[in-house]
């Protein structure tokens, strides 16, 4: 599960080459149709042209792809059994829905597959204004998360010395898990302000403008893709409508 | 550009005048008030909390206001380190400064060649060792072109070779720029090669100590208690640890004995497995080769594996204090963290507080007992560490650095305590770097 | 002392706020990777998977309350949203749903002029943070099913879900690291409830 935790520099892709602001108004544009509407049409057009990127984002593998996706498969089928069970939605309707999931998560893998942190948080601030030192504070903060990872162990071990482990008792294990998680918490709240001690240290807190060493930068390409997306969610709406499914959500739900 | 301090304490005032270009060890005692007079030169004193009597400036300003030409280098480089890799780290502090990227990244540059590092702006900040984090942040606090750079313990938290590659990495730098520096460390011998100045910290005031000073070697005149060799409690027989996954072994095959009434010292390099066998030897891990085995006298109903164990049986039969006193704490008191081990073990709760008093008295935190550990010193929370593993009156001892980080006085009543220990027939084993702890305390020494 | 602080004397964030507000989302982030899989595995239905959802309101509750600052609650729950998003792929609107109910338990504090930081207080945050991620389910994907039989069970399941995890356990939580002396820059360590 680590392993997909991506936090190292953004693996090379032929999807790296969008900045990834560009991947997130795509994504909106595309979601502003999946949401609009309850057929199965949209969603189906939308998931394709999804479908079609996952290889550009280096996600060929279908065992790897599974690994990475299966809760979001698991979850989608639950929501179209549960929307035919327990609601008055038809099969296509079910299938409506449930595409709709894979059609609002897919961008994300995508992005998570194609990108890394630092790189987002320089284009979240330097063409979005994003608040510069919550993006910092951010990465700061995510730095920590392999530490408290390889912390745990520790500490669990250190739980045995004591006297205190969990053995089969379910009870006992989460006292245990929870145990552990508050001596994390403490550990790293902590050093949070330690931290910004130091960050204050090299001038953080300062009241200067901050400026971006590694900057970011939009090219026509990223302008393409936005438009794309844009084409794609208007192609897949304009389906529905034609193959007259489209059943907006707000009117008569 | 001038710097002078002057700190009144209770009483009497600390008169301290640097000048530019100097070099100053500032030693003394944990809980003397160095760390307070680093935070004070820092601008870090939080002015609702602290109170500052007579004069305090740095470059002729209050300190809050000459922060941006102060260099900081601190304990913990987890929580000096911002970013997930090296260059960006050091352009994090230029990058407050305002700076354009053009002029970020040649200053990126300059500031990690003069502190000597070998690896390039890519390599990720998480694969290094304690050492190169230092010097890693040592370069993002040079990048600003600091007059003054102010060390707080940097070495704190690093082994012997970490530590070796922060001074070298302070040494080039100041060399380098003429910067001054203040160190504050309670360790001063390491020091004494790269400073012109030391002072001390005491109660009551600062002595400055001539040209030629050297610090009182810790084990002077310690006198322990002496012990006779008893039967074998515990012994290694060609176990080794591989971590699931990976080929190379992080311990390789080794054979040892742990006896009543002595010491047994594991030493050896970073990666020869010196925490990986302590974790064998505690019963906290099983070995993918060989036997860790307990005699007979302490088997569970035949059972004479460690890791097969109960965690209520282990805490009666091996005592373990970890490297990091924190990891341990599971209560929030002192004196429930004391009874606990006795608890889970199957003593009546009487027999446990009376055992968490005897305990509390025995190592001089009675005043503390209603105290949250988390809010110790370091040395009280070691002290509070060895007391709970001590709770359960083990037949071993099994510690992991036990006098990592503590200065000369804790230093000394740590190995008071287990040459205690040893007498009352304790089989003690001990993980560490410490030569000093080596020489003065182990009655046979491992080394990997 | 009674319940309520000094007023708070600036709304400015300090470091050590952006940077604990941060790490708190942080690792809730961790947590939800973890809570994710069990919900997977449990593959509960609503109404009753309303009971799950508590957890996903912690961030926000937790952050507001220790902070003490306007935007604490929605920046830390926005951010556990997005770090989820690392290893569980629920996509994107993750991050919307983050945001939303980061946003739903700032409704709570604002309410009570970020002054009062106590039971009344976590409770009534809980509560808005619940509702709105009820509402925001059960318009995203439970659209077409019946109200009374599924819709209102499962948002009072959630309200309450949140109530108790986020809202009740999170104060005690906060509480127990005051007692450890971890706050000591916060006026929530300092407060002497």
């Amino acid at each position: 599960m680590t392993a997909s935790l991506s936090l190292g520099p953004a693996p090379d892709v032929p999807l790296s080459r969008i900045n990834p602001c560009a991947q997130i108004l795509a994504a909106v544009a595309v979601s502003l149709a999946l949401l609009a509407t309850l057929d199965a049409v949209t969603p189906a057009v939308v998931v394709a042209a999804e479908l079609c990127l996952l290889p550009a984002a280096g996600l060929t593998d279908p065992r790897t792809l599974l690994l990475r996706t299966w809760p979001l498969l698991l979850g989608a089928g639950t929501l179209a059994v549960v929307n035919v069970v327990l609601g008055d939605a038809g099969l296509l309707g079910a299938l409506g829905i449930a595409l709709r999931v894979v059609g609002l998560a897919l961008p994300g893998v995508l992005l998570v597959a194609s990108t890394d942190p630092v790189r987002l948080a320089d284009a979240l601030t330097v063409h979005w204004r994003f608040p510069p030192r919550v993006a910092v504070g951010s990465l700061a903060a995510l730095r920590l998360v392999p530490l408290l990872v390889a912390e745990f162990e520790t500490v669990q071990l250190a739980r045995r010395t004591r006297g205190v482990e969990a053995g089969r008792n379910p009870v006992a294990r989460v006292r245990l898990v929870a145990g552990i998680a508050f001596t994390l918490l403490v550990g790293a709240v902590r050093r949070a302000g330690r931290l910004a001690t130091a960050m204050d240290a090299r001038g953080f807190d300062s009241g200067i403008r901050r400026t971006n060493a590694r900057g970011s930068v939009l090219h026509a390409r990223d302008h393409l893709f936005v438009a794309g997306a844009v084409v794609v969610a208007a192609a897949a709406v304009t389906t529905s409508v034609l193959a007259g499914t489209w059943a907006p959500l707000f009117v008569g739900g | 550009m001038r710097h002078a301090g002057r700190l009144a304490w209770a009483l009497t005032g600390i008169d301290l005048d640097v000048a530019p270009g100097e070099r100053v060890l500032v030693t003394g005692a944990s809980g003397a008030g160095k760390s307070t007079l680093f935070a004070a030169l820092a601008g870090l004193l939080d002015p609702e909390a602290a109170e500052v009597g007579g004069e305090l400036a740095v470059d002729g300003q209050p300190p809050a206001g000459a922060r941006d030409r102060l260099g900081l280098l601190m304990q913990d480089p987890d929580a000096q380190l911002v970013m997930t890799r090296a260059g960006d780290d050091v352009a994090f502090g230029l990058e407050n400064a305002g700076l354009p990227a053009e002029v970020i990244w040649p200053r990126v540059d300059d500031a990690l060649a003069a502190v000597g590092w070998r690896y390039g702006r890519d390599r990720p900040t998480q694969a290094l060792s304690g050492g190169e984090k230092q010097r890693l942040v040592l370069a993002g606090a040079l990048a600003r072109r600091p007059g003054l750079l102010l060390l707080d313990e940097p070495t704190a938290q690093l082994d012997p070779a970490g530590a070796a590659v922060v001074r070298e990495a302070v040494a080039r730098a100041v060399v380098a720029r003429g910067t001054t520096l203040l160190v504050v460390d309670h360790d001063a011998g390491p020091w004494l090669p790269l400073v012109d100045r030391v002072v001390e910290v005491r109660e009551g005031g600062l002595v400055e100590h001539p040209p030629g000073w050297a610090p009182v070697p810790r084990a002077a005149g310690l006198v322990l208690p002496a012990a006779t060799a008893g039967p074998a409690r515990l012994g290694a027989e060609t176990a080794g640890f591989t971590y699931r996954g990976t080929t190379t072994p992080a311990l390789h095959p080794t054979s040892l004995v742990l006896r009543a009434g002595t010491v047994t010292a594991v030493t050896g390099e970073n990666g020869t497995g010196k925490s990986t066998l302590a974790l064998l030897l505690a019963g906290l891990r099983a070995p993918t080769t060989g036997a860790v085995l307990a005699a007979d006298p302490l088997a569970v109903r035949g059972e004479r594996r460690p890791h097969r164990w109960r965690a209520g049986d282990l805490v009666t039969r091996i005592g373990t204090v970890f490297q990091q006193p924190e990891h341990q704490f599971l209560t929030g008191r002192l004196r429930d963290e004391l009874e606990l081990g006795p608890l889970r073990s199957g003593s009546g709760s009487a027999t446990a507080r009376a055992r968490a008093e005897e305990l509390l008295e025995r190592l001089g935190l009675a005043p503390f007992a209603d105290a949250n550990p988390f809010t110790l010193s370091g040395g009280q929370q070691r002290r509070l560490s060895v007391a709970t593993a001590l709770a359960t009156a083990p037949a071993v001892l099994v510690l992991d650095e036990p006098t990592f980080g503590q200065d000369a006085a804790t230093w000394r009543e740590l190995v008071t305590l287990l040459a205690e220990q040893r007498a009352a027939g304790c089989a003690v084993a001990a993980v560490t770097h410490d030569r000093d702890l080596v020489e003065v305390l182990a009655d046979a020494e491992v080394a990997l | 002392m009674s319940v309520q602080d000094r007023p708070v004397t600036t709304s400015r964030w300090r470091t050590v706020d952006i940077v604990t507000t941060a790490v708190l989302g942080v690792a809730f982030g961790v947590v939800f990777i973890l809570w994710n899989l069990v919900n997977s595995a449990i593959a509960l239905v609503p109404p009753v998977s309303g009971v799950m959802n508590g957890v996903y309101l912690m961030p926000g509750l937790v952050a507001g309350l220790l902070v003490r600052k306007p935007g604490a609650a929605t920046f830390a729950s926005t951010l556990a949203a997005a770090v989820s998003l690392l290893a569980s792929p629920y996509g994107g609107i993750i991050v919307v749903y983050g945001l939303v109910q980061g946003l739903g338990g700032e409704l709570g504090f604002a309410l009570t002029r970020y002054r009062r930081f106590g039971w009344g207080t976590a409770v009534l945050a809980a509560v808005t943070a619940g509702l709105s991620t009820s509402v925001l389910d059960l318009v995203l994907y439970y659209p077409s099913v019946s109200t009374w039989g599924v819709k209102v069970p499962y948002t009072v399941l959630t309200v309450l879900s949140s109530v108790v995890v986020a809202g009740v356990l999170g104060l005690l939580l906060v509480r127990a690291l005051a007692r450890t002396g971890a706050l000591s820059s916060f006026a929530s360590g300092r407060s002497r409830v």
